[in-house]
Protein backbone atom coordinates (compact mmCIF):
# COMPACT_ATOMS: atom_id res chain seq x y z
CA UNK A 1 0.00 0.00 0.00
CA UNK A 2 3.10 2.37 0.21
CA UNK A 3 4.74 3.25 -2.26
CA UNK A 4 9.16 3.29 -0.67
CA UNK A 5 10.42 3.87 -4.08
CA UNK A 6 8.51 7.41 -4.46
CA UNK A 7 9.30 7.62 -0.83
CA UNK A 8 12.95 7.50 -1.33
CA UNK A 9 13.14 9.35 -4.29
CA UNK A 10 10.70 12.56 -2.46
CA UNK A 11 12.92 12.77 0.47
CA UNK A 12 14.42 16.39 -0.72
CA UNK A 13 10.81 17.48 -1.59
CA UNK A 14 9.38 16.16 1.73
CA UNK A 15 12.85 18.21 3.50
CA UNK A 16 11.74 21.39 1.47
CA UNK A 17 8.10 21.42 2.21
CA UNK A 18 8.51 20.74 5.70
CA UNK A 19 10.88 24.13 5.73
CA UNK A 20 8.28 25.71 3.61
CA UNK A 21 5.54 24.59 6.74
CA UNK A 22 7.51 26.00 8.97
CA UNK A 23 8.18 29.55 7.66
CA UNK A 24 4.64 30.40 6.48
CA UNK A 25 3.93 29.16 10.26
CA UNK A 26 6.39 31.57 11.94
CA UNK A 27 5.82 34.14 9.83
CA UNK A 28 2.15 34.33 10.58
CA UNK A 29 2.51 33.92 14.30
CA UNK A 30 5.16 36.45 14.40
CA UNK A 31 3.03 38.84 12.38
CA UNK A 32 0.25 38.31 14.48
CA UNK A 33 1.96 38.59 17.47
CA UNK A 34 3.06 41.68 16.93
CA UNK A 35 -0.06 43.19 16.05
CA UNK A 36 -1.99 41.31 18.92
CA UNK A 37 1.01 42.92 21.08
CA UNK A 38 -0.07 46.47 20.60
CA UNK A 39 -3.79 45.70 20.97
CA UNK A 40 -3.40 43.71 23.92
CA UNK A 41 -1.23 46.39 25.52
CA UNK A 42 -4.05 49.23 24.18
CA UNK A 43 -6.90 46.62 25.48
CA UNK A 44 -4.95 46.61 28.81
CA UNK A 45 -4.88 49.98 29.46
CA UNK A 46 -7.62 51.51 27.69
CA UNK A 47 -10.35 48.47 29.48
CA UNK A 48 -13.50 50.44 26.91
CA UNK A 49 -11.10 48.68 23.31
CA UNK A 50 -11.44 44.97 24.99
CA UNK A 51 -15.00 44.35 24.12
CA UNK A 52 -14.69 45.30 20.28
CA UNK A 53 -11.54 44.03 19.64
CA UNK A 54 -12.01 41.15 21.60
CA UNK A 55 -15.30 40.41 20.10
CA UNK A 56 -13.86 41.27 15.82
CA UNK A 57 -10.95 38.77 16.47
CA UNK A 58 -13.87 36.22 17.63
CA UNK A 59 -16.15 37.11 14.17
CA UNK A 60 -12.61 36.70 12.19
CA UNK A 61 -11.48 33.57 13.99
CA UNK A 62 -15.33 31.85 13.51
CA UNK A 63 -15.11 32.36 9.71
CA UNK A 64 -13.86 28.93 8.30
CA UNK A 65 -10.34 29.15 6.84
CA UNK A 66 -11.07 28.25 3.10
CA UNK A 67 -13.54 30.84 2.57
CA UNK A 68 -11.26 33.58 3.86
CA UNK A 69 -8.20 31.73 1.27
CA UNK A 70 -10.81 31.89 -1.10
CA UNK A 71 -12.11 35.38 -0.84
CA UNK A 72 -8.40 36.61 -0.86
CA UNK A 73 -7.61 34.85 -4.07
CA UNK A 74 -9.77 37.76 -5.75
CA UNK A 75 -8.30 40.22 -4.29
CA UNK A 76 -4.29 39.58 -3.70
CA UNK A 77 -4.11 37.11 -6.27
CA UNK A 78 -1.84 34.11 -6.20
CA UNK A 79 0.73 35.31 -3.54
CA UNK A 80 1.96 34.72 0.05
CA UNK A 81 -0.13 37.89 1.13
CA UNK A 82 -3.37 35.41 0.56
CA UNK A 83 -2.08 32.66 2.58
CA UNK A 84 -0.43 34.62 5.47
CA UNK A 85 -3.23 37.18 6.32
CA UNK A 86 -5.88 34.42 7.35
CA UNK A 87 -3.02 32.75 9.55
CA UNK A 88 -1.96 36.16 10.91
CA UNK A 89 -6.08 37.11 11.83
CA UNK A 90 -6.65 33.69 13.83
CA UNK A 91 -3.86 34.41 16.59
CA UNK A 92 -5.15 37.56 16.43
CA UNK A 93 -8.23 35.84 18.92
CA UNK A 94 -6.32 33.65 21.11
CA UNK A 95 -3.02 35.83 21.57
CA UNK A 96 -4.82 39.34 22.79
CA UNK A 97 -6.87 37.16 25.00
CA UNK A 98 -3.89 35.08 26.75
CA UNK A 99 -1.75 38.26 26.45
CA UNK A 100 -4.65 40.32 28.11
CA UNK A 101 -5.35 37.74 30.56
CA UNK A 102 -1.63 37.67 31.32
CA UNK A 103 -1.63 41.46 32.46
CA UNK A 104 -4.63 40.73 34.34
CA UNK A 105 -3.26 37.86 36.53
CA UNK A 106 -0.71 40.28 37.72
CA UNK A 107 -1.84 40.98 41.37
CA UNK A 108 -2.70 44.62 42.84
CA UNK A 109 -0.04 43.89 45.26
CA UNK A 110 2.59 43.86 43.01
CA UNK A 111 1.62 46.93 40.94
CA UNK A 112 1.61 48.90 44.22
CA UNK A 113 4.97 47.30 45.12
CA UNK A 114 6.38 48.49 41.95
CA UNK A 115 5.18 52.08 41.96
CA UNK A 116 6.05 52.37 45.46
CA UNK A 117 9.87 51.69 43.99
CA UNK A 118 9.26 54.72 42.61
CA UNK A 119 8.31 52.53 38.62
CA UNK A 120 6.82 54.87 35.76
CA UNK A 121 3.60 53.37 34.32
CA UNK A 122 6.18 52.28 31.13
CA UNK A 123 8.54 50.96 33.88
CA UNK A 124 6.40 49.04 35.56
CA UNK A 125 4.66 47.29 32.24
CA UNK A 126 8.27 46.19 30.96
CA UNK A 127 9.60 45.19 34.28
CA UNK A 128 6.78 43.90 36.58
CA UNK A 129 3.85 43.51 34.47
CA UNK A 130 5.40 42.07 31.30
CA UNK A 131 7.53 39.42 32.89
CA UNK A 132 4.91 38.56 35.42
CA UNK A 133 2.14 37.86 32.16
CA UNK A 134 4.97 35.29 30.21
CA UNK A 135 3.31 31.83 30.78
CA UNK A 136 -0.01 33.15 29.92
CA UNK A 137 2.12 34.57 26.72
CA UNK A 138 3.94 31.41 26.35
CA UNK A 139 0.52 29.27 26.45
CA UNK A 140 -0.96 31.37 23.78
CA UNK A 141 2.23 31.31 21.66
CA UNK A 142 1.62 27.54 22.08
CA UNK A 143 -2.18 27.59 20.50
CA UNK A 144 -1.29 29.90 17.84
CA UNK A 145 1.17 28.20 16.40
CA UNK A 146 -0.02 24.73 16.94
CA UNK A 147 -3.12 25.69 15.12
CA UNK A 148 -1.28 26.99 12.21
CA UNK A 149 0.73 24.66 11.47
CA UNK A 150 -3.04 22.83 10.66
CA UNK A 151 -4.08 25.92 8.64
CA UNK A 152 -1.15 25.88 6.62
CA UNK A 153 -1.91 22.48 5.02
CA UNK A 154 -5.28 24.41 3.81
CA UNK A 155 -3.00 27.19 1.75
CA UNK A 156 -2.34 24.57 -0.54
CA UNK A 157 -5.73 24.85 -2.11
CA UNK A 158 -4.00 29.00 -3.18
CA UNK A 159 -1.60 27.64 -5.63
CA UNK A 160 1.10 24.26 -5.43
CA UNK A 161 3.21 27.26 -4.71
CA UNK A 162 2.48 27.09 -1.05
CA UNK A 163 0.61 24.37 1.51
CA UNK A 164 4.03 23.80 2.96
CA UNK A 165 3.13 19.44 3.76
CA UNK A 166 -0.52 19.90 3.11
CA UNK A 167 0.86 20.53 -1.13
CA UNK A 168 1.32 16.57 -0.66
CA UNK A 169 -2.49 16.10 0.59
CA UNK A 170 -3.79 17.89 -2.17
CA UNK A 171 -1.15 16.45 -5.11
CA UNK A 172 -2.03 12.86 -3.61
CA UNK A 173 -5.73 13.43 -3.57
CA UNK A 174 -5.82 14.37 -7.17
CA UNK A 175 -3.65 11.65 -8.39
CA UNK A 176 -5.47 9.01 -6.02
CA UNK A 177 -1.86 8.23 -4.58
CA UNK A 178 -2.08 7.57 -1.04
CA UNK A 179 1.17 7.48 -0.45
CA UNK A 180 1.63 10.97 -1.22
CA UNK A 181 -1.26 11.62 1.34
CA UNK A 182 0.77 10.28 4.11
CA UNK A 183 3.64 11.40 3.04
CA UNK A 184 2.08 14.65 3.71
CA UNK A 185 -0.39 14.31 6.86
CA UNK A 186 1.93 11.70 9.15
CA UNK A 187 4.46 14.71 8.73
CA UNK A 188 1.89 17.83 9.09
CA UNK A 189 0.56 15.93 12.84
CA UNK A 190 3.94 15.25 13.62
CA UNK A 191 5.33 18.52 13.08
CA UNK A 192 2.18 19.62 15.15
CA UNK A 193 2.96 17.62 18.03
CA UNK A 194 6.93 18.17 18.38
CA UNK A 195 6.20 21.72 18.47
CA UNK A 196 3.82 21.64 20.88
CA UNK A 197 5.83 19.47 22.94
CA UNK A 198 8.62 22.30 22.21
CA UNK A 199 6.17 24.79 23.91
CA UNK A 200 5.54 22.88 26.63
CA UNK A 201 9.05 22.71 27.61
CA UNK A 202 9.37 26.14 27.07
CA UNK A 203 6.42 27.23 29.24
CA UNK A 204 8.43 24.73 32.20
CA UNK A 205 11.41 26.89 31.74
CA UNK A 206 9.38 30.38 32.39
CA UNK A 207 7.61 28.63 35.05
CA UNK A 208 9.94 26.95 37.14
CA UNK A 209 7.68 27.48 40.28
CA UNK A 210 4.68 25.12 38.85
CA UNK A 211 6.89 22.16 38.16
CA UNK A 212 8.87 22.64 41.45
CA UNK A 213 5.25 22.50 43.04
CA UNK A 214 3.66 19.46 41.34
CA UNK A 215 7.21 17.66 42.35
CA UNK A 216 6.47 18.99 46.11
CA UNK A 217 2.89 17.86 45.57
CA UNK A 218 3.91 14.09 44.15
CA UNK A 219 6.38 14.02 47.18
CA UNK B 1 -17.00 47.19 -7.26
CA UNK B 2 -17.26 44.87 -9.47
CA UNK B 3 -16.65 42.15 -6.99
CA UNK B 4 -19.97 43.39 -5.39
CA UNK B 5 -22.29 43.16 -8.63
CA UNK B 6 -20.47 39.59 -9.74
CA UNK B 7 -21.32 38.61 -6.26
CA UNK B 8 -24.93 40.11 -6.34
CA UNK B 9 -25.72 38.82 -10.14
CA UNK B 10 -24.58 35.45 -8.49
CA UNK B 11 -26.77 34.97 -5.55
CA UNK B 12 -29.93 36.37 -7.36
CA UNK B 13 -29.45 34.20 -10.35
CA UNK B 14 -32.69 32.23 -10.00
CA UNK B 15 -30.55 29.57 -11.59
CA UNK B 16 -28.63 29.24 -7.93
CA UNK B 17 -31.69 28.64 -6.05
CA UNK B 18 -33.23 25.64 -7.44
CA UNK B 19 -31.52 21.59 -7.51
CA UNK B 20 -29.59 19.52 -6.47
CA UNK B 21 -26.45 22.24 -6.99
CA UNK B 22 -28.33 24.41 -6.22
CA UNK B 23 -27.85 26.67 -3.09
CA UNK B 24 -30.85 25.36 -0.66
CA UNK B 25 -29.53 21.63 -1.14
CA UNK B 26 -26.04 22.64 -0.66
CA UNK B 27 -26.56 24.10 2.50
CA UNK B 28 -28.89 21.14 3.99
CA UNK B 29 -26.06 18.82 2.99
CA UNK B 30 -23.43 21.27 5.16
CA UNK B 31 -26.24 20.86 8.07
CA UNK B 32 -27.02 17.70 8.10
CA UNK B 33 -23.65 16.07 7.97
CA UNK B 34 -22.33 18.79 10.70
CA UNK B 35 -25.58 17.90 12.99
CA UNK B 36 -24.81 14.16 12.38
CA UNK B 37 -21.13 15.00 13.26
CA UNK B 38 -21.97 16.33 16.49
CA UNK B 39 -24.55 14.18 17.60
CA UNK B 40 -21.88 11.57 17.35
CA UNK B 41 -19.39 13.09 18.62
CA UNK B 42 -21.43 14.17 21.83
CA UNK B 43 -22.48 10.64 22.28
CA UNK B 44 -18.81 10.37 22.85
CA UNK B 45 -17.51 13.16 24.59
CA UNK B 46 -20.32 14.21 26.66
CA UNK B 47 -20.51 10.90 28.67
CA UNK B 48 -16.84 10.33 29.20
CA UNK B 49 -16.12 14.26 30.21
CA UNK B 50 -19.21 14.62 32.73
CA UNK B 51 -17.92 10.63 34.39
CA UNK B 52 -14.63 12.67 34.28
CA UNK B 53 -15.46 15.06 36.09
CA UNK B 54 -17.38 13.78 38.71
CA UNK B 55 -14.99 11.57 39.51
CA UNK B 56 -11.41 12.91 38.93
CA UNK B 57 -10.31 9.84 37.50
CA UNK B 58 -9.02 10.07 34.19
CA UNK B 59 -8.41 13.52 34.06
CA UNK B 60 -5.07 13.52 32.96
CA UNK B 61 -5.52 10.88 30.63
CA UNK B 62 -8.81 13.27 28.54
CA UNK B 63 -6.19 16.18 29.05
CA UNK B 64 -3.23 14.76 26.80
CA UNK B 65 -5.90 12.91 24.37
CA UNK B 66 -7.58 16.08 24.11
CA UNK B 67 -4.42 18.12 23.34
CA UNK B 68 -3.33 15.50 21.22
CA UNK B 69 -6.58 15.85 19.04
CA UNK B 70 -6.68 19.98 18.63
CA UNK B 71 -3.14 19.38 17.08
CA UNK B 72 -4.22 17.42 14.67
CA UNK B 73 -4.42 19.50 11.14
CA UNK B 74 -7.55 19.07 9.76
CA UNK B 75 -6.65 18.51 6.58
CA UNK B 76 -4.34 15.76 7.46
CA UNK B 77 -7.14 13.59 9.33
CA UNK B 78 -9.16 13.71 6.59
CA UNK B 79 -6.00 12.55 4.58
CA UNK B 80 -5.51 9.69 6.41
CA UNK B 81 -9.11 8.47 6.77
CA UNK B 82 -9.66 8.82 3.39
CA UNK B 83 -7.61 5.19 1.90
CA UNK B 84 -9.34 3.85 5.09
CA UNK B 85 -13.14 5.02 4.43
CA UNK B 86 -12.47 3.91 0.70
CA UNK B 87 -12.83 0.38 1.80
CA UNK B 88 -15.73 0.51 3.86
CA UNK B 89 -17.94 2.21 1.29
CA UNK B 90 -15.74 3.15 -2.40
CA UNK B 91 -18.32 6.07 -3.32
CA UNK B 92 -19.16 7.79 0.04
CA UNK B 93 -15.77 6.44 1.22
CA UNK B 94 -14.04 9.08 -1.23
CA UNK B 95 -16.20 12.08 -0.49
CA UNK B 96 -18.66 12.40 2.72
CA UNK B 97 -17.17 9.46 5.09
CA UNK B 98 -13.38 11.07 5.79
CA UNK B 99 -14.65 14.52 6.03
CA UNK B 100 -17.26 13.55 8.75
CA UNK B 101 -14.62 11.33 10.45
CA UNK B 102 -12.71 14.45 11.14
CA UNK B 103 -15.59 16.26 11.68
CA UNK B 104 -15.90 13.86 14.44
CA UNK B 105 -11.95 13.50 15.58
CA UNK B 106 -11.78 17.34 15.89
CA UNK B 107 -15.17 17.82 17.45
CA UNK B 108 -14.50 15.73 20.61
CA UNK B 109 -11.45 17.68 22.21
CA UNK B 110 -13.36 20.83 23.17
CA UNK B 111 -16.42 19.17 24.24
CA UNK B 112 -14.95 16.49 26.31
CA UNK B 113 -12.50 19.17 27.81
CA UNK B 114 -14.85 21.89 28.42
CA UNK B 115 -17.15 18.99 30.05
CA UNK B 116 -14.49 17.61 32.25
CA UNK B 117 -13.48 21.19 33.28
CA UNK B 118 -17.41 22.67 33.92
CA UNK B 119 -17.84 19.92 36.11
CA UNK B 120 -14.43 19.46 38.28
CA UNK B 121 -15.05 23.17 38.88
CA UNK B 122 -18.15 23.49 40.84
CA UNK B 123 -18.15 24.43 44.06
CA UNK B 124 -17.31 21.16 46.79
CA UNK B 125 -19.65 23.09 49.30
CA UNK B 126 -22.73 22.73 46.97
CA UNK B 127 -21.77 19.12 46.07
CA UNK B 128 -21.48 18.46 49.69
CA UNK B 129 -25.06 20.20 50.50
CA UNK B 130 -26.29 18.01 48.43
CA UNK B 131 -24.71 15.08 50.18
CA UNK B 132 -25.91 16.17 53.44
CA UNK B 133 -30.01 16.50 51.77
CA UNK B 134 -29.23 12.79 50.90
CA UNK B 135 -28.78 13.05 47.11
CA UNK B 136 -27.12 10.28 45.37
CA UNK B 137 -24.40 10.55 42.92
CA UNK B 138 -26.64 10.77 40.01
CA UNK B 139 -28.79 13.05 41.79
CA UNK B 140 -25.48 15.15 42.29
CA UNK B 141 -24.28 15.36 38.69
CA UNK B 142 -28.09 15.89 37.29
CA UNK B 143 -29.09 18.02 39.72
CA UNK B 144 -26.39 20.24 41.02
CA UNK B 145 -22.96 19.52 38.73
CA UNK B 146 -24.82 19.69 35.39
CA UNK B 147 -26.78 23.08 35.83
CA UNK B 148 -23.93 24.86 37.47
CA UNK B 149 -21.43 23.80 34.91
CA UNK B 150 -23.95 24.20 31.59
CA UNK B 151 -22.59 27.15 30.35
CA UNK B 152 -19.06 25.74 30.15
CA UNK B 153 -20.02 22.74 28.84
CA UNK B 154 -22.33 24.45 25.85
CA UNK B 155 -18.85 26.76 25.91
CA UNK B 156 -17.08 23.42 24.06
CA UNK B 157 -20.09 22.56 22.70
CA UNK B 158 -19.62 25.59 20.85
CA UNK B 159 -16.57 25.73 19.24
CA UNK B 160 -16.76 22.38 18.35
CA UNK B 161 -19.88 23.17 16.37
CA UNK B 162 -18.08 25.89 14.82
CA UNK B 163 -14.98 23.61 13.98
CA UNK B 164 -17.55 21.16 12.18
CA UNK B 165 -18.97 23.98 9.96
CA UNK B 166 -15.43 24.89 9.09
CA UNK B 167 -14.07 21.32 8.83
CA UNK B 168 -16.91 20.58 6.57
CA UNK B 169 -16.29 22.82 3.81
CA UNK B 170 -12.66 21.16 3.25
CA UNK B 171 -14.84 18.23 2.31
CA UNK B 172 -15.20 20.24 -0.89
CA UNK B 173 -11.71 20.00 -1.93
CA UNK B 174 -12.17 15.74 -1.86
CA UNK B 175 -14.98 15.96 -4.27
CA UNK B 176 -17.52 16.02 -1.36
CA UNK B 177 -20.74 19.02 -1.78
CA UNK B 178 -22.13 20.88 1.09
CA UNK B 179 -21.24 24.96 1.15
CA UNK B 180 -17.58 24.40 0.25
CA UNK B 181 -18.41 23.70 -3.31
CA UNK B 182 -18.95 27.15 -3.83
CA UNK B 183 -15.49 28.23 -2.84
CA UNK B 184 -13.77 25.18 -4.29
CA UNK B 185 -15.85 25.66 -8.18
CA UNK B 186 -15.54 29.09 -7.61
CA UNK B 187 -11.62 29.15 -7.37
CA UNK B 188 -11.30 26.29 -10.06
CA UNK B 189 -13.49 28.40 -12.68
CA UNK B 190 -12.17 31.98 -11.79
CA UNK B 191 -16.04 33.20 -10.90
CA UNK B 192 -15.62 35.48 -8.14
CA UNK B 193 -19.04 35.92 -7.73
CA UNK B 194 -19.38 32.50 -6.58
CA UNK B 195 -16.57 32.59 -4.44
CA UNK B 196 -18.39 35.26 -2.49
CA UNK B 197 -21.57 34.01 -2.68
CA UNK B 198 -19.97 31.33 -1.07
CA UNK B 199 -18.01 32.85 0.97
CA UNK B 200 -21.00 34.71 2.25
CA UNK B 201 -22.84 31.40 3.08
CA UNK B 202 -20.45 29.80 4.73
CA UNK B 203 -19.35 32.49 6.90
CA UNK B 204 -22.93 33.72 7.59
CA UNK B 205 -23.28 29.81 9.10
CA UNK B 206 -20.78 29.58 10.97
CA UNK B 207 -21.39 33.21 12.73
CA UNK B 208 -25.02 32.17 12.66
CA UNK B 209 -23.66 28.77 15.01
CA UNK B 210 -21.76 31.02 17.06
CA UNK B 211 -24.16 33.03 18.03
CA UNK B 212 -26.87 30.64 18.33
CA UNK B 213 -24.86 28.10 21.03
CA UNK B 214 -24.07 31.78 22.24
CA UNK B 215 -27.88 32.52 23.04
CA UNK B 216 -27.84 29.36 24.75
CA UNK B 217 -24.85 29.25 26.84
CA UNK B 218 -26.72 33.10 27.70
CA UNK B 219 -29.53 32.09 28.82
CA UNK B 220 -28.05 28.64 30.78
CA UNK B 221 -26.03 31.24 32.97
CA UNK B 222 -27.49 31.88 36.03
CA UNK B 223 -28.08 35.82 36.44
CA UNK B 224 -26.78 36.03 39.46
CA UNK B 225 -23.18 35.27 38.17
CA UNK B 226 -22.90 38.66 35.80
CA UNK B 227 -19.75 38.92 33.26
CA UNK B 228 -17.23 41.49 33.06
CA UNK B 229 -17.32 42.44 28.83
CA UNK B 230 -13.76 44.15 29.42
CA UNK B 231 -11.58 41.01 29.97
CA UNK B 232 -11.22 38.13 28.64
CA UNK B 233 -14.27 34.95 29.55
CA UNK B 234 -11.89 32.50 31.05
CA UNK B 235 -14.35 30.12 30.04
CA UNK B 236 -15.26 30.45 26.48
CA UNK B 237 -13.11 28.83 24.11
CA UNK B 238 -10.61 28.74 23.07
CA UNK B 239 -9.74 29.29 26.48
CA UNK B 240 -6.16 31.34 27.75
CA UNK B 241 -4.45 27.72 27.83
CA UNK B 242 -3.23 27.70 31.93
CA UNK B 243 0.93 26.88 31.93
CA UNK B 244 1.06 23.23 32.57
CA UNK B 245 -2.07 21.63 31.18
Amino acid sequence: MIDWAWLAGHVDAIAYRTGQHLYLTALGVGIGFAISFVLALAAARYRILYPPISALAGILYTIPSLAIFAALISITGFTVVTAEVPLVMYTLVILVRNIVAGLDGVSDDVLEAANGMGHTRRQRLWRVELPLAVPLIVAGLRLATVSTIGLVTITGTISDAFGGLGYFILDGYHRTFPTEMYAGALPSILLALAVDLLFVRLQRRVTPWAHARALEAAA
Amino acid sequence: VNLVTATVAWLTNPAQWAGQFGIPNRLLEHVVIATISLAIALLIALPAGLAIGHTGRGAAIAAGLANLGRSLPSLAVIAIAIPITVHVDPVLGGTALPTLVAMVVLAIPPILVNAYTGIAEVDRDLIEAGRGMGMRERQILAGIELPVALPVVLGGIRSAAVQIVATATLGAIFGWGGLGRFLVDGIAQRDDGQVFGGVLLVGGLAIATEFAIGLLQRLARSPGLAEDATRPAVEIAPRPAIPGM
